[in-house]
């Protein structure tokens, strides 16, 4: 019998298949479905910031706004009693998915701005939270924000949080970095305890009939895991620090491959939305074949085995890698090119 | 004494705290200004909170005043407490159940908001004509003066209809009592528990209909026996007083608050008496004090129980030195001898006094809450003191038709206040002004020993109204039931700075007051900007001037405009009404308690603000000479008619009070055109039109909620005197020859800024999207140019109607608007509907206007929306009632068909005697198009030539109803509340009627002019005030419901989603021959949405299928076509999306998730319902051998 126990942000797992930050989590029901399915934790779904501010800013518009003032209606419509808002809402589901599963639960903080994080991170831990997933959502547009200070503003952000907060800390990041590795190893200076690759974002569209600008947000594509692997195993390959992939993970081969570059946990979210919580008891009974089959004894032993430090051929994973796909690219007979 | 804890509430809170502990059944219905205690009552059963026997009130909203006695009488004859809040035309409507409940001797007390009863107009505001026309009905009329007295009222007077068995109306002055927060004592629910008698409670309760014993009551009695039975009930209203008296008694002893029956105050040896009841006897009780000060021998005789009238008691509280009485009415009954109260005190002294009779004089103060002071108690008293004293009098205003008025002395004070903080505010009604100033009352209420009184006056607008703040702080309880007086102020507060070019506010600062300002004129520069009358009063009264740029403040705190806790904190700071650290600090926790866990960065943010405010506050020193050239006040142009600038003038510039009797109309009748004069400059940005993208669509002119941007098409020849800036160019569309230009203009001043037809704007530059075919632009640097502009764009000749395609935006938009510039809120989602109506039928229009925000925006003084064309015609208007609109438009229809029948028989009778075919082009003209329209105005203005040269007596008759050869148009308009709900028998009868009249229903899904309460077209799910839990029943299907009489026509309309299938409708149903009924869906402000969203919460209402559009037209069935046509699709929008777009839905997952989850799935399953039924009621196949031509003037969708 392989042993799937692994360890993410101090915590151990028994096993790395870990359900991401997804609506999944926002009932108890699905939550336990998720565990009954084997899932080794859960990240909750993301405590928005920008949600808890316009929820906020609807609540002013509630206090003040409707508030016309005119001499028959001092307002228009009731004050609530028991309103409570997304932060309390989360808070309180927090404290009823550690009452109800055994498995550990990550909290996830999404948000955009510098301000606010230390209350929040505060308010989770106290709720119970095992560890928090910091997932900062910064899209530089300015002219005079440069590489240095966007990854700056990235480590202010997270040693605010550590300072506030005793559980483990990772850090959710964008692909969108010049130098990734570089920038984790500052992170775990910083106090961050894994890092979770990678973040993926609604993409703007152009709706051709309004010729509007509209978000979209499609599910992942096995073939998003590709990224992931490689940066698992460059970044295993220089640095002692947790790594979570997330991103294109659908199968058990993906999921593998993952944690032979150098994961210690590997993340699903659009399959487990396309085909239920009970595709991770599919994947974890695959994961068990193959390592069978392959004569692994534990999930340990093979975590980055194939990462940049292990790797046969290295180099596979930098560029060479890129040349030697294109290489591997025959025209097909009779097309000139 | 017991416990009892203080509190700041105002007096529709004090009653409904009471009323709600002692009730377990408590029928509801929204009239202003009682609604706040059902609201109350609501929230708190919402919530849970129980009564004192430790059950939950059953809060249940009725469809009138009307039902909820109904309601009340049926819940009392089943043995529960059971009451009711209301005023004015509400308590009309619970006469009939009053004498019943009365009858039958049943225990219970109705919470009135004393407000006036509408006569020659509607008047939201105060006085005691709606108590009076229920002193008849057996009910003991039982007046509180105070926000505590209402407190303390509201137990005693079920205390003594549960022990005496006769109903009780308690009543309070409407908003100066219901709406003025005061620092009141409140027990403990165990006190009142210990106090209530429970075995009259047990007795009531025995007397409950029921199967156990069952008994008749409700009979119907004859001649022999009715009247004796009538008398059976003396004792029982004789000895009511001593009821009354005793629970007054008893109360007293727990709360050490004595109340008698008739409470005298004043000289022992008194020779001169008012008798008065409300709260103007404090305002007297308060002169009393002062003259008795200066010497004079005068008391005040406070009435507290009117009905049953103890003329024994009252003769007993008098002093037997008293030579002369004043009895002041606050109600007036046309043609009598005497108001109620002097009529009844003259009784009483007839009958009771023991030596001589004095002197007794009647007048009237205080109708529709006007101003009552102690200078006018004091010219009363003066009155007295004279010779020979007018026996009937007036007092408050300036009459110089009867003369009947006393002058006072404007300078008089009764010293009350002398040692008060008395304080002004004026802010606008949606800058915060007022819920700060509500919470700074509450905040010295709370931290201090000090006794508070707010008030709060508005102007009758809802978008950009004006507020006044009325503050008083002082030691002793206060009880001057009147505003801060010109002069008095000690401190006041201008939050907005465009209303110094307005208003005189420091006309009311005391010498040595303070004043501050926010502005964005930097310190050193404000004394040479501010007009001419602030600098000379800041120099003659030494007033303290700070200024504060508040904007900029809240701006940078990311508060955007909200500058309420910066203006609030400025008051603190230097008001001294409390220790600066400490009010700081209150200010603060106040935030965290409004915010506090529900929006944390707000209250950050406002706390920043909070902190950041006074480095910003800065003393300006007064110049000193006055130097300034500006001048303040509101003058009418010199075009404007006599009347306008004469009295609409003196109202819109707030001085209506100085107004004389002669100078208004006897019979109600006012000019339209008024709201052109009102230039509120309310609007930060305005739209400029791109002539180089526009398309000509129109959309922007019929989307305007406040037809602030109109088009006009005309000779290019009539630009020869066009403003430089003027935009105009050749309009587009093969409907037009070359040289006709169109213009679109807006209304620079006008303009409210909402920006909608910016939204709604169809065009993009094909290089710049952002850039459409209309922008908003900041207004001030256009104000003047597009002023110039237009005013020429009137002056610009009419499109001729006959001349334009009107089944076209394009065209219809062409059309003159009879409604403009109304006081509806910025982004209203009625008017557009109502613009549109006046446009296209306004030469020729009655409109039936049922009471609601309609009534206000469409004829609240001092202007009205209103207005007629050149040639002089335009929508004659009227508002009835709430209730009976339906009706009062069916009558206007019967009245011209009847004038009409009249005028044809008359015609054919003169036919001969007239230019040769004349009568019968007259007479056979269908009058089906604006064309045909023409020519029968033309063709009837030479038969009123032709009459007049005639002469004969049948000529002169026929003159005398010629017009009515003319088509006239009636459109009976009102809001959900009335259709739905109040006014749903009588539109439902019209219906059935098949009279061709036209009902447009404007529904806000809530009534709206109330503050947004539910009403049977609130859909389920939604919060609104008396479902603060959510609506758990659906929407009422009215279109369906007059679809089923079949020879109606019927659309669902939405101009946001869909502006030509309104279009269509709308004139489809004018021309329809028959009943026609049009249900248009209108986003409000109580919606919880941004109206700037206004378009796309009406899309997203279709296509999730809450609101389909569709059209039934009978004419088709006839036809052999299925009558109904739908114009919007299948549903393609999830429903949760759409209720996750607003806030009246949204709110609920954040106060009771399973419960918002449950009643979404519900209202899921009916939308798709219902979509499904109206498709296949559309599929019907209504074929025929012979079918005919469609007559649909287009297919929509």
């Amino acid at each position: 019998m392989v042993d799937l126990q692994t360890t993410y942000l101090g915590l151990t797992l028994k096993n790395p298949l870990v359900p991401s930050a997804s609506p999944l989590s926002r009932s108890l029901d699905s939550a336990r479905h998720l565990e009954d399915a084997g899932a080794g934790a859960l990240v909750m779904y993301s405590l928005f910031e920008e949600e808890i501010l316009a929820e906020e800013h609807q609540y002013e518009r509630f206090v003040h706004n409707a508030a016309l003032g005119h001499a028959e209606a001092a307002d228009f419509l009731p004050r609530q009693a028991h309103y409570q808002g997304s932060l309390d809402s989360y808070l309180q589901h927090l404290q009823t998915l550690k009452s109800h599963l055994a498995i550990p639960v990550i909290a996830s903080l999404n948000g955009v701005s510098e301000e606010g994080w230390t209350d929040f991170g505060r308010e989770l831990e106290r709720a119970g939270a095992d560890a928090l997933e910091l997932n900062i959502y910064f899209l530089a547009t300015g002219l005079h924000e440069d590489a240095t200070s966007v990854e700056r503003r990235y480590l202010d952000i997270l040693i605010q949080l550590q300072d506030a907060v005793n559980i483990p800390v990772s850090v959710k990041l964008s692909p969108q970095f010049s130098s990734p590795v570089h920038l984790v190893n500052q992170m775990q200076q910083a106090g961050a305890s894994a890092v979770v690759i990678f973040n993926r974002f609604y993409q703007s569209d152009i709706n051709l009939e309004t010729l509007q600008v509209e978000p979209q947000l499609q599910l992942s594509s096995s073939y998003e895991s590709l990224l992931r692997i490689r940066w698992a195993a460059i970044l295993r390959g220089a640095l002692d620090i947790d790594i979570a992939v997330t991103g294109g993970f659908h199968n058990s081969s993906e999921a593998i491959k993952a944690l032979l570059s150098g994961a210690n946990v590997v993340q699903l979210c659009s399959v487990l939305l396309q085909h239920g919580p009970d595709h991770i008891s599919r994947t974890l009974a695959d994961m068990r074949r193959w390592m069978e089959e392959h004569e692994y004894a534990s999930v340990q032993q093979l975590q980055g085995s194939l990462s940049y430090r292990n790797a046969a051929d290295p180099a596979a994973y930098e560029r060479e890698n890129y040349l030697s796909v294109l290489d591997s690219f025959t025209p097909p007979a009779g097309v000139r090119y | 004494m017991s416990d009892q804890h203080t509190a700041m509430m105002d007096g529709n809170e004090a009653v409904a705290h009471i009323a709600h502990l002692l009730n377990e059944v408590i029928a509801i219905y929204p009239i202003t200004p009682a609604s706040p205690m059902g609201e109350h009552a609501d929230s708190w059963s919402a919530e849970g909170i129980p009564n004192l026997w430790g059950t939950v009130p059953a809060v249940i909203e009725m469809q009138s005043e009307a039902g909820a006695a109904g309601a009340l009488h049926g819940a009392l004859q089943a043995g529960s407490l059971a009451t009711t809040f209301t005023a004015s035309q509400g308590l009309l409507l619970m006469l009939p159940n009053m004498f019943k409940i009365a009858g039958e001797l049943s225990p219970s007390v109705i919470h009135v908001a004393a407000r006036t009863v509408a006569s020659h107009a509607l008047s939201i505001f105060c006085d005691h004509s709606d108590v009076m026309a229920a002193r008849g009905t057996g009910y003991a009329l039982l007046c509180s003066n105070s926000v505590q007295e209402a407190l303390d009222f509201a137990f005693i007077s079920q205390q003594a209809s549960l022990r005496g068995r006769v109903p009780v109306l308690h009543f309070f002055d409407g908003f100066r009592t219901s709406h003025e927060i005061s620092k009141v004592r409140v027990p403990t629910r165990e006190t009142l528990l210990a106090l209530i008698d429970r075995e009259a409670l047990a007795a009531h309760r025995s007397r409950a209909m029921t199967p156990e014993r069952p008994v008749l009551r409700g009979t119907s009695q004859n001649p022999d026996v009715f009247f004796q039975a009538r008398e059976s009930v003396n004792p029982i209203y004789s000895d009511f007083p001593n009821v009354v008296q005793q629970a007054m008694d008893e109360y007293a002893a727990v709360t050490g608050r004595q109340y008698r029956l008739y409470e005298y105050h004043g000289a022992a040896d008194a020779e001169q008496l008012v008798v008065i009841m409300g709260s103007g006897a404090d305002t007297v009780a308060e002169t009393v004090d002062y003259l008795q000060r200066q010497g004079h021998a005068v008391g005040v005789l406070k009435v507290r129980l009117f009905r049953p009238f103890s003329g024994e008691a009252l003769m007993a509280a008098l002093p037997d030195t008293v030579r002369s009485i004043a009895v002041l009415d606050r109600t007036k009954e046309a043609g009598a001898e005497g108001e109620p109260l002097y009529k009844d005190v003259v009784t009483a002294l007839a009958r009771y006094r023991r030596h001589d009779m004095p002197l007794v004089i009647g007048g009237r103060y205080g109708l529709s809450s006007k101003e009552f002071t102690p200078a006018m108690v004091a010219a009363v008293f003066a009155e007295l003191g004279r010779a020979q004293p007018r026996p009937s009098f007036t007092v408050g205003i300036r009459d110089d038709v009867s003369n009947l008025s006393l002058a006072w002395d404007t300078a008089f004070r009764s010293g009350a206040n002398e040692h008060n903080v008395q304080a002004l505010f004026y802010g606008l009604g949606s800058d915060g002004t007022v819920s700060a100033n509500k919470n700074s009352i509450k905040i010295i209420g709370d931290e201090t020993d000090l006794h508070a009184q707010g008030y709060f006056v508005y102007d009758s607008k809802k978008a950009g109204a004006v507020t006044i703040s009325h503050l008083r702080f002082g030691e002793k309880p206060i009880r001057s039931a009147y505003l801060v007086e010109a002069g008095d102020a000690g401190f006041i507060a201008c939050h907005q700075p465009v209303f110094l070019e307005r208003f005189d506010m420091l006309e009311n600062a005391a010498q040595g007051a303070t004043f501050v300002l926010n502005t964005d004129v930097p310190p050193d520069e404000i004394w040479h900007r501010l007009p001419r009358i602030y600098q000379q009063r800041i120099l003659d009264k030494g007033l303290t001037f700070y200024v504060i740029d508040a904007y900029a403040v809240a701006l940078a705190a990311g508060l955007g405009k909200r500058i309420n806790t910066i203006m609030q904190t400025c008051f603190f700071a230097i008001a001294g009404v409390l220790p600066r650290e400490q009010a700081l600090q209150a200010i603060k926790n106040a935030v965290r308690k409004t915010y506090g866990q529900r929006s944390r960065s707000i209250a950050k943010r406002n706390i920043e603000a909070i902190d950041s405010t006074l480095a910003h506050l800065h003393k300006v020193q007064p110049g000193a000479v006055v130097d300034s050239t500006l001048e303040t006040g509101i003058s009418l142009p010199e075009t404007a008619p006599q009347f306008v600038r004469e009295v609409t003038g003196r109202i819109i510039a707030g001085q209506g009070d100085l107004i004389p009797v002669s100078q208004m109309p006897v019979d109600g009748t006012w000019p339209l055109g008024t709201a052109a004069f009102e230039k509120r400059n309310l609007a930060l940005e305005i739209p400029v039109w791109e002539t180089d993208l526009c398309t000509h669509c129109g959309k922007c002119v019929f989307v305007c909620p406040h037809s602030a941007i109109r088009s006009k098409a005309f000779p290019e020849s009539a630009l020869e005197q066009a403003p430089a800036t003027f935009k105009s160019i050749q309009i587009k569309g093969k409907d037009f020859p070359a040289g006709v230009h169109i213009s679109y203009q807006v209304a620079p001043e006008d303009c409210t800024g909402c920006s909608l037809c910016v939204d709604i704007c169809p065009i993009r530059d094909k290089s710049v999207a952002s850039r459409k075919a209309l922008n908003m632009a900041p207004q001030p640097p256009l104000r003047e140019d597009e002023a110039d502009n237009w005013a020429f764009f009137e002056s610009l000749p009419e499109y001729q109607h006959r001349d334009i395609n009107a089944a076209t935006m394009k065209g219809a938009m062409l059309m003159e608007p009879h409604f403009e510039f109304s006081g509806a809120c910025v982004g209203c989602g009625e008017t557009p509907y109502i613009r549109m109506l006046s446009q296209l039928f306004g030469d020729r229009m009655l409109v039936a206007n049922a009471t609601g925000c309609s009534s206000i925006y469409g004829g609240n003084l001092p202007t009205t929306p209103w207005r007629a064309n050149a040639q002089g015609r335009g929508p004659a208007w009227n508002n009835s009632l709430f209730e009976d609109n339906a009706e009062f438009g069916l009558g206007m229809r019967v009245a011209l068909d009847n004038q009409e029948r009249r005028a044809r028989d008359l015609l054919a009778g003169l036919g001969n005697t007239l230019s040769s075919g004349l009568a019968d082009a007259i007479a056979g003209c269908q009058q089906s198009d604006e064309a045909e329209i023409h020519e029968q105005r033309e063709r009837v203005a030479q038969l009123r030539a032709e009459l007049s040269r005639i002469g004969s007596e049948a000529a002169n008759s026929l003159l005398a109803v010629a017009e009515h050869l003319c088509r006239k148009s009636v459109w009976i308009i009102g809001g959900d509340g009335w259709a739905y709900d109040i006014g749903s028998g009588g539109v439902d009868h019209v219906l059935a009627s098949g009279r061709n009249v036209n009902i447009l229903v404007l529904d806000t899904e809530v009534y709206s002019n109330t503050g947004g309460q539910t009403s049977k077209a609130t859909p389920r799910g939604a919060v609104a005030k008396f479902s603060a839990g959510g609506k758990n029943t659906g929407k009422k299907d009215l279109a369906r419901l007059a679809m089923d009489y079949d020879n109606v026509y019927v659309a669902h309309v939405a101009y946001g989603a869909k502006d030509t299938q309104t279009l269509h409708a709308l004139l489809e149903a004018e021309s329809y021959p028959g009943t026609s009924l049009v249900i248009a869906y209108s986003p409000c402000i109580a919606h919880g949405v941004d109206l700037s969203m206004n378009h796309k919460q009406q899309q997203a209402a279709v296509d999730s299928g809450h609101w389909p559009l569709f059209r039934f037209d009978p004419r088709r069935a006839e036809l052999g076509h299925n009558p109904l046509r739908l114009d919007s699709k299948p549903p393609s929008l999830p429903y949760r999306e759409f209720v996750r777009s607003e806030a009246r839905f949204s709110m609920l997952w954040q106060s009771q998730p399973e419960r918002a989850e449950a009643l979404l799935k519900e209202a899921e399953r009916e939308v798709a319902e219902r979509y499904h039924r109206y498709q296949q009621l559309a599929a019907l196949d209504y074929s025929t051998d012979a079918p005919g031509q469609d007559p649909g003037r287009t297919e929509d969708g």
